[in-house]
């Protein structure tokens, strides 16, 4: 397992929980509220775990991999950047259409020769099961309320992202899962212009006082 | 809808009231209820239950207007008697 598929991995996990945070304090309710904090942080987690197994690879650490590296360094995937807050039917639609993508990616890594990759994505995919059902019930629910026609206008223009998340031997699934025509997809490399002020903020405490000890 | 959600921590021990939360419908109740009382470990079982499938007793206390203390265990007070069988088998000792 190349530290390079790691961070691609790590990078999405980590700045989708950051946007998911976003939503703390201003979730539609209280419930949800909690709910989807808590998910948001259970994607920093595996961020963070999957830092680590690519920090070792790579002669560095989890922090240094998460926060000292330049805008243009991170392999996250366009439409984990997308700032979507104060949409909800978008935001789930992303979750959605990520958790969807997510599985068949973990799914693959759970098979990997590295019985450390293996093991990690094996935990990771406890908690993913989790979020994918917390998806799939909120995509359900906004697909039967009024909010149908919101919902499915956020699916359809982020749908070229979540195929270009994956490579391309995972695309075919994911159109079967998803019930999808493939569209041309939105592929990794690029960045939106909503990364570079998400990275200031994201780095803000860390760069404020570079090398300290907190 | 409001959820009262009901939680075992150990086989074998009782489920107890954990507390209750608000969700659009029962599939959504589930979902946080795993979220609030399960995710880290510390349910073994939980109940999700509608708060109006809940029968509250208005007055549970049935007053006993009639004198029927023989029902009652604490009316079987040993402390006595036992102390008098003692004093008894004492003074039955020979010597005592």
């Amino acid at each position: 397992m190349s530290a390079q598929t790691l961070l691609d991995l790590a990078d999405d996990e980590l700045v989708l929980g950051w946007r998911d945070s976003e939503w703390t304090g201003i979730a539609p309710y209280l419930e949800e509220d909690v709910a989807f904090s808590s998910i948001a942080q259970g994607e920093i987690g595996h961020a963070r775990a999957l830092y680590e197994l690519a920090a070792r690879e790579l002669g560095t650490d989890a922090d240094a991999l998460a926060f000292d590296r330049d805008p243009d360094e991170y392999r996250c995937h366009p439409l984990v950047e997308l700032r979507l807050v104060h949409d909800w039917a978008a935001t789930i639609a992303r979750h959605w259409l990520y958790e969807t993508a997510d599985a068949l990616r973990i799914a693959r890594l759970k098979a990997a020769p590295d019985p450390e990759v293996a093991g990690l994505a094996g935990r990771i995919e406890r908690e993913e099961a989790y979020h994918r059902m917390h998806a799939q019930m909120w995509a359900d629910r906004l697909r039967a309320s009024a909010e149908r026609p919101r919902f499915e206008a956020a699916a359809d223009e982020l749908w070229p992202y979540a195929l270009g998340l994956l490579d391309d031997e995972l695309r075919g699934p994911l159109c079967e899962d998803l019930g999808r025509e493939p569209v041309e997809p939105v592929d990794r490399g690029g960045h939106t212009e909503e990364l570079q002020p998400l990275w200031e903020e994201m780095t803000m405490v860390r760069r404020s006082v570079p090398g300290a000890t907190w | 809808m409001i959820f009262e959600v009901f939680r075992q921590e150990r086989d074998g021990q009782p489920l107890q009231h954990g507390g209750s939360l608000e969700a659009p419908n029962r599939e959504f109740a589930e979902a946080y209820a795993i979220e609030f009382y399960g995710r880290r470990n510390e349910s073994v079982a939980l109940w999700v239950v509608p708060r109006e499938a809940v029968v509250e007793i208005e007055d549970p206390y049935v007053a006993d207007v009639f004198d029927r203390d023989y029902r009652r265990v604490d009316g079987y007070s040993l402390k006595v008697k036992l102390r008098e069988a003692r004093e008894r088998a004492d003074a039955a000792r020979p010597g005592g």
